[in-house]
């Protein structure tokens, strides 16, 4: 049995993104705990897990065709969102066969890969296409390897070149980001691009980190869950369109922030690629309402004792700050303060009708 | 690619290429092998009557072949790891389980020049860079050094890598402050063989003033004994003693214990262990100066004791 698209549902204007009932029980809802704070929360990325999000090396799901075509746009709008520097055309080959090699094994229904040597065959239902193509000759696919996967791929990616015991972020595929900009951090080193995160440099994080990704082996790829709110199911919030979405942030009243506010998960996964030894960075978005969060209790409760405790500079960095009392004030209601099970899942199998 | 399991394969041939050398050839049980990066190493499980070996061994075979992964094997006297088992025991149709390719050698992204530096059976990990950087259209430069009897056979690996290839017997070779002397900005250097032999090359190309990051090391493979000493487990409370021929990953192994390791020459990090008492004589490459003084870890698969009791948080 296939995913059921939904495919016309929109990242903007309309906003007519929805999730399903499913959809909203597989979300990856990222608070084990009631409170939060920056860890080295990296965990190996098998297969299975709390969330189904977690079954395959790279989800897909009913938004698939939907955020495919969001991805067209903001690239057709600003070509510079994808932009890969020439030393890494090894790591878009790679990138290319992780991805094929997936998908097709994981979603056979959806995707199919046939080889002959090196003359590789692709076929990509949802989207319908066809494509055979010689792997290693990019004059062979319609644009360059990681650009012609990657527009068929849900989530944003980074290439991180590894030398001088470090890693730049050398490429990538960001239309779906949570404002930063991959034109203003290409090229630069780990501690570089993770300058404006508060907090976690004094505790060492960053430094842990990179040693432990320096060490990444192939085969074992990690991953670990992020997460901020946003205004409107919109996954293009980016520092070039900011006049776009940042006033979004002042139209939250009592009313309304129960549909306006998302909270916006981001599934990393950092895999090893074999011909180059870079890394691919994969940062997977999920969005889902407070309306759809409130239909599964755990989740309301948990949601409300983390905005209640969050430290000011998280809020501040993560741009809650406008409306986070406003938030905390609708979901106060339903969290009557009992104790909840460790971990993410949703512990119930069905959901509440929406209010 | 998500490789949580060891692969079942077989060898499916066996080549003499002297009289201490052979290729092995595997090929897998079912479905094609992942891609293996260049200069790739595969942890390969040996079940022997006695005793399992797990044993690091360089692919001489290029990423896109998948269909089968080959490595070449010296016969060590006095061997008290695998090689006299692949050698002596192993035949077709052998079934032997295999590591996901790790790379801990990697060709540098940025370098514009490549000068491969082999010693003797070091020269493997360069057999699988060779036709990658024939590919790319690198530039490169490959010196093996061996033995006068050896000439011929490592020639005859390296009949088809092409110009830029020169195979150094004992007399009139080259020395490696002439092969690195006068190269480009941008070149890096990459060495492979015994201990020794990776020591005065990089020693060569310090002395030119090379920069640090040009220069690369394989490092797996170089695990010593040394004084032996006991163990102590501290959540099991088992105590095992380490021989001096032994390392503390084999005397783990030998005890029945799960013990995590990849690359079993202090080089990639698996094997961080937990030490919560004694002293350590610390012989990896992973860990920090910090780490080290901080005496908390330790890298089993090659560093020991200084003291006469280890206890590890296993």
């Amino acid at each position: 049995m296939g995913i059921e698209f939904r495919r016309d549902e929109r990242f903007r204007e309309s906003f007519s993104y929805r999730n399903s009932d499913a959809g909203v029980l597989r979300f990856p809802f990222p608070f084990g705990e009631d409170r939060y704070m920056y860890s080295v929360n990296i965990e190996p990325h098998t297969r299975g897990g709390p969330s189904p999000a977690f079954a395959h090396a790279f989800d897909v799901d009913e938004h698939y065709v939907a955020e495919c075509r969001e991805r067209a746009l903001v690239l057709a709008d600003d070509p510079g969102r994808c932009q890969v520097l020439p030393h890494m055309m090894p790591a878009q080959w790679d990138t290319l066969e992780l991805l094929m090699e997936s998908l097709s094994a994981d979603y056979p229904e959806h995707f199919s890969l046939t080889k002959d040597g090196d003359a590789w065959r692709w076929i990509n239902r949802p989207l319908g296409l066809d494509q055979s193509f010689v792997f290693g000759r990019p004059e062979t696919l319609p644009c360059p390897p990681f650009e012609y996967i990657t527009r068929q791929a849900q989530g944003d990616f980074t290439l991180q070149d590894q030398r001088d015991d470090n890693l730049f972020v050398d490429g990538g595929m960001v239309t779906t980001q949570a404002d930063w900009s991959l034109d203003f951090d290409i090229g630069m080193s780990f501690h570089e691009w993770h300058g404006p995160v508060p907090l976690a440099h004094d505790i060492g994080v960053f430094d842990r980190a990179l040693r432990f990704l320096l060490r990444l082996q192939y085969g074992q790829p990690v991953r670990r869950l992020n997460w901020t709110m946003t205004i409107n199911p919109r996954l293009d919030t980016s520092p070039e369109n900011y006049p776009d979405w940042g006033p979004d942030r002042t139209t939250v009243t009592p009313e309304n922030v129960a549909d306006k506010v998302h909270l916006r998960v981001e599934l990393q996964t950092l895999f090893r690629l074999p011909r180059s030894n870079a890394i691919l960075f994969g940062i997977r978005c999920y969005l889902l309402s407070v309306r759809d969060i409130e239909r599964v209790e755990k989740w309301r409760k948990r949601l409300h004792r983390v905005l209640t405790t969050l430290p000011p500079e998280l809020a501040e960095y993560k741009g809650l700050t406008r409306y986070r009392d406003t938030l905390i004030a609708h979901l106060a209601a339903g969290d009557d303060g009992a104790a909840l099970s460790p971990g993410i899942q949703p512990d119930q199998t069905a959901l509440a009708a929406r209010s | 690619m998500i490789l949580d399991r060891l692969i079942p394969a077989r060898v499916a041939g066996i080549d003499s290429l002297g009289p201490t050398l052979k290729r092995f050839r595997f090929e897998p049980e079912s479905g094609r092998f992942p891609t293996a990066a260049p200069g790739a190493h595969i942890l390969v499980t040996l079940r022997g009557p006695e005793r399992v070996w797990k044993n690091a061994y360089s692919l001489v075979t290029p990423p896109d072949q998948r269909d089968g992964y080959a490595i070449i094997v010296r016969r060590v006297r006095d061997s008290r790891g695998g090689s006299h088992f692949l050698h002596d025991h192993l035949r077709p149709g052998d079934r032997v389980e295999i590591g996901p390719p790790a790379s801990l050698f990697p060709i540098a992204s940025l370098a514009r020049r490549h000068i491969l530096i082999g010693g003797g059976i070091g020269l493997t990990p360069f057999l699988s860079y060779v036709p990658v950087l024939r590919a790319r259209g690198a530039a490169f430069e490959l010196h093996q050094y061996c033995t006068d009897e050896e000439t011929g056979i490592f020639r005859e690996l390296l009949a088809e890598a092409g110009a830029g290839v020169t195979v150094h017997g004992e007399t009139s070779r080259r020395s490696f402050t002439e092969v690195l002397t006068d190269q480009p900005l941008g070149t890096h250097v990459y060495t492979c063989g015994p201990a020794g032999m990776m020591e005065a090359v990089e020693a060569a190309a310090r002395d030119l003033g090379w920069p640090e990051a040009a220069i690369h090391k394989e490092s797996f493979g170089g695990a010593e004994g040394g004084r032996p000493f006991r163990v102590t487990l501290a959540r099991s409370g088992r105590t095992l003693d380490v021989p001096e021929t032994q390392s503390l990953l084999e005397a783990l192994e030998t005890a029945g214990i799960e013990a995590p390791c990849l690359c079993r020459g202090g080089a990639c990090g698996v094997c961080l262990t937990g030490v919560v008492d004694g002293e350590i004589e610390h012989r990896d490459h992973v860990l920090t100066e910090e780490e080290r003084a901080g005496g908390r870890l330790m890298a089993t698969c090659v560093s020991r004791a200084r003291s006469d009791v280890l206890v590890l948080d296993l």
